[in-house]
């Protein structure tokens, strides 16, 4: 239990920030969420829910994550599952931080 | 959604390939003897200009991110460079392999100027003696020469693609040294008995031992390596490598030959393998989405002979190809089946599939009707 507390305590300070996809990065739609191309990188990521990609499509400055989520209407419980998966596309830089 | 439901999606098929293959030509300066294409002279039926450039709008509507261009020789093609920079003008990055015969220093430093376009250089030996036993004279030193062509115009990390056989396997360590001091990156693909390789897989490819010697190399460098994912079936020694662990045929990859036929992947040019032509109403779209072949690929596939094994989930009974052109059934093992299923099935093949195209430009000897217009063996 104790690993996953940190991490999701790592991701809080996520809902505060300000995402946008990187402008180098093209999201195909499928049936399973969509497919995401990094042209820079070469990477090729699986948003593996509709509702993932609906929220990483709302991003925009200046909302904050928190104020996207809550746009999208996607309920406070399921947040932590949506924090770790943006922190993924943080960290493989489909998501850039303004 | 966890990996495994997300492959269970993947293996009901995508929109659109991620995995594009298009061979621009059949032509090619050399005469590799595991050829998946049995490439050699162009076919004059190759798409123009035009018709390319029309797969490639086709490709940007249905978000193709990019494409792997191959041949034959891709470069040989007058149109080569008029069709890159179309495609990535089009928000369609290319990957393309070449032997590397034709890119010198001012090719190379018009490569470096492009974005969204990578090279993989193909290289079978780690010395010329083991590459161009397999690749043909002088193959090796041409392909040196545009890897310092290439670092030399700063082009950046470009890939070096190595076909492991049993020559070369115990080279594995010394291609990914050679990789790294050009800054490039390492590919290791799988011997398939596609194109001429079905006539020189069995002396070739690697022994049952050398697969695990595969394996165990991949383990330990798999996340540095690419693979294409092409070594599946080996999962059946132990923990899976890296990658998506299916056969993506029809289902998130397939190849566009030269002449704009629709093929399931880029090892089964084969009628029974075809799903259609670009050159149809309604192109490559309708083709992916709509045709019988890939609809059937798509629906759940039995395990047949493997379904009592208990590595079936693991090694997904193999690879198609690999089991086609060897003359075994679709739904047993696969003739590298590391149990040692392949070896016992192999014994009992009495006929393989007759090649339904040859551009090589030696001969033929398998039987095959050549489309080309030199006068055939029997006529000279």
């Amino acid at each position: 239990m104790l690993a996953s507390e940190d991490i999701s305590t790592a991701n809080d300070s996520l809902l505060t920030k300000v995402l946008s996809l990187h402008p180098q990065v093209a999201l195909r739609p499928e049936p399973f969420g969509a497919l995401a191309y990094h042209f820079d990188n070469r990477r090729l990521v699986f948003l593996k829910h509709p509702d993932v990609v609906t929220v990483v499509s709302a991003l925009h400055p200046p909302l904050t994550l928190a104020e996207v989520l809550t746009q999208c209407g996607i309920s406070p419980r399921r947040w932590p599952s949506f924090q770790t998966a943006i922190a993924s596309l943080l960290g493989s830089e489909m998501l850039h931080e303004h | 959604m966890s990996t495994s439901s997300l492959v269970a999606q993947m293996k009901q098929g995508l929109d659109a390939p991620i995995c594009l293959t298009w061979e621009l030509t059949y032509a090619c300066n050399l005469d590799c003897v595991h050829c998946l294409s049995s490439s050699g002279k162009r076919d004059p039926r190759e798409l123009t200009t035009a018709e390319a450039k029309s797969v490639l709008d086709q490709l940007r509507d249905l978000q193709v991110f990019y494409i792997n261009i191959g041949g034959g020789e891709p470069t040989i093609r007058r149109d080569f460079f008029e069709i890159l920079e179309y495609s990535i003008s089009q928000g369609i990055g290319v990957k393309f392999s070449t032997n590397g015969a034709f890119i010198d220093a001012p090719r190379a430093k018009q490569l470096a100027a492009m974005d969204y376009l990578d090279i993989q250089i193909s290289l079978d030996g780690i010395d010329a003696a083991t590459n161009d036993a397999v690749r043909g004279a002088g193959s090796y030193a041409k392909a040196i020469r545009a890897m310092d062509n290439l670092a030399a115009a700063d082009f950046g990390p470009f890939k070096i693609s190595v076909v492991v056989t049993r020559h070369n396997v115990d080279q594995l360590d010394q291609f990914k040294a050679l990789a790294d001091s050009y800054g490039a990156q390492l590919r290791v693909t799988r011997l398939r008995p596609s194109g001429r390789g079905a006539d020189s897989w069995h002396d070739l490819h690697p022994t049952n031992a050398q697969q695990r010697q595969i394996y165990n190399w991949l383990m330990a460098h798999g996340d540095n390596v690419l693979t294409g994912d092409s070594f599946f079936h080996l999962n059946a020694l132990g923990d899976p490598l890296p990658g998506l662990n299916m056969c993506g045929a029809g289902r998130v990859v397939c190849l566009i030959d030269p002449i704009g036929d629709v093929y399931a992947c880029p090892f089964v040019i084969h009628d029974e393998f075809k799903a259609g032509s670009v050159r149809e109403d309604g192109g490559f779209a309708k083709v992916w989405r709509e045709s019988p072949l890939f609809l059937e690929l798509r629906e759940p596939q039995s395990a047949g002979a493997c379904a009592s094994c208990g590595h079936f989930d693991a090694c997904q009974g193999g690879c198609m190809a690999a089991k086609f052109f060897t003359g075994l059934p679709l739904d047993g093992p696969d003739p590298e089946c590391v149990s040692g299923e392949g070896a016992a099935a192999l014994a009992a093949v009495t006929a393989v599939p007759v090649p339904m195209m040859d551009h090589s430009r030696r001969p033929v000897t398998n039987g095959a009707q050549s489309v080309s217009l030199m006068p055939s063996r029997a006529s000279r």
